[in-house]
């Protein structure tokens, strides 16, 4: 009898789904990845059934011959629930093995009850565990895509947000305006910080603006160039730059490199940088008799 | 001359505000005309208004940059007011870091360093 390839696996899916739903809860206990401490019974076994459900919708319509593609759109709902549960996984703190080995963990049971098929033959039973093997091995690789897209998705907004973090334009006074830079100055930054600090100076009108280095650990002609660069920016816009917080190591280095910082204003501390900044826009500061 | 671009005296310096639609002709124009006013009216200064400009290229960046020159050989100091920060940082991308040019936030601005001069 002419048989599909997927007759068998789909057979012991209708047949004994809520058995092949415990007995792969069961693998993923003897696994260890089963996380009682993430998730209740209850939840698992939903989780388990859903995927188990799509699955198994999958295998009915998306496998033509004994090829499938997972991008097809008969595997849109294992898509669909898989990417929940990842996510879902994902920020409860789940590891990579643990999501891998709890989707392969699907393999067993569907093997047992391949075996325990009294009239399957030989070579069938052998095509049908190696159908299996390659649709979970793609059911496992997919999922762990999805994990490390989540992955990735947080990583870009823990950036983004640092990137937001790290470069506040504080007003000292009135259109004196600075920016205390910490950390390394890369393009991208160098970009934002710019952007931002020159958005500022139209906001607040301002005259001076000191870009403060102390907390950048090391200038190369990289990170002076992207200081250089801004500090024109913020002349076009029509306000002064100065740049304070070079350090005497860092003096000595910018001028060994050959950096030329032109008419761009520098100071050793912000200390003096303020002072002059609060004399360019018309005030002193002064000691009151008293003390 | 078009209407798109004016020239007004106030107090000691030439105003000339750049509209945003200004031909590369009509910039050229401009800097014939500005030239014989400076000549004649014999200001201090000439305080050109970028504020309406989004877009500034290079063209639009060397004749600023040729105005600041013209100004200077006819006594007078020239100051870019209002630009906007997107043209800041393509003028800087550009490399036309408008060295010959004297830079401010606003007219008033502008004008405050001109008295102090």
């Amino acid at each position: 009898m002419p048989q599909s390839a997927t007759a068998n696996i789909l057979t012991i899916l209708e047949t004994s789904f809520s058995g092949i739903v415990e007995e792969w809860l069961g693998t993923q206990v003897k696994e260890g990845v089963k996380r009682s401490d993430l998730f209740s019974d209850a939840e698992s076994r939903a989780q388990n059934q859903e995927l188990l459900k799509a699955f198994a919708k999958g295998v009915r319509t998306g496998v033509v011959g004994e090829e499938f593609n997972l991008d097809d759109d008969a595997w849109e709902d294992l898509r669909a629930v898989l990417s929940e549960v990842s996510k879902e996984r994902v920020s409860r703190g789940v590891t990579p093995t643990e999501m891998a080995t709890f989707v392969l963990a699907l393999k067993t049971p569907l093997f047992n009850r391949l075996e325990a098929m009294l009239d399957v033959e030989q070579s069938v039973l052998i095509r049908d565990v190696l159908l299996v093997t390659r649709l979970v091995d793609a059911f496992a690789i997919y999922t762990n895509e999805i994990f490390i897209g989540e992955r990735d998705q947080i990583i870009e907004r823990q950036r983004q947000e640092m990137l937001e973090l790290s470069t506040p334009v504080v007003e000292l006074w009135d259109r004196v305006l600075t920016l205390p830079l910490i950390g390394t100055l890369d393009s991208a930054r160098a970009q934002e910080v710019m952007e931002n600090l020159l958005q500022t100076i139209l906001e607040r009108q301002a005259e001076v603006v000191i870009m403060d280095i102390t907390g950048v650990g090391t200038v190369d002609t990289q990170v002076a160039q992207h200081l250089l660069r801004a500090a024109a920016a913020v002349r076009l816009m029509g306000a002064e730059c100065i740049i304070s917080g070079i350090s005497p190591m860092i003096a000595q280095t910018m001028v060994q490199l050959g950096i030329d910082v032109g008419t761009v204003s520098t100071r050793s501390s912000i200390r003096t940088a303020l002072s002059d900044a609060l004399q360019r826009v018309g005030y002193v500061i002064q000691k009151t008799e008293a003390s | 001359m078009s209407g798109v671009t004016s020239i007004n005296l106030v107090e000691s310096a030439l105003l000339v505000s750049i509209q945003d639609d200004v031909t590369d002709t009509e910039i050229v124009e401009l800097q014939d005309m500005l030239s014989h006013r400076i000549a004649k009216e014999n200001v201090k200064g000439v305080i050109l208004d970028i504020s309406s400009l989004e877009i500034v290229d290079t063209f639009v960046g060397r004749v600023i940059a040729q105005l600041a020159g013209i100004s200077r050989l006819l006594a007078a100091e020239t100051f870019v007011v209002g630009m906007r920060p997107a043209v800041a940082v393509t003028l800087v991308e550009l490399g036309m870091y408008l060295t010959e040019t004297r830079t401010a936030l606003s007219l008033t601005h502008a004008l405050a360093q001109l008295r102090r001069d």
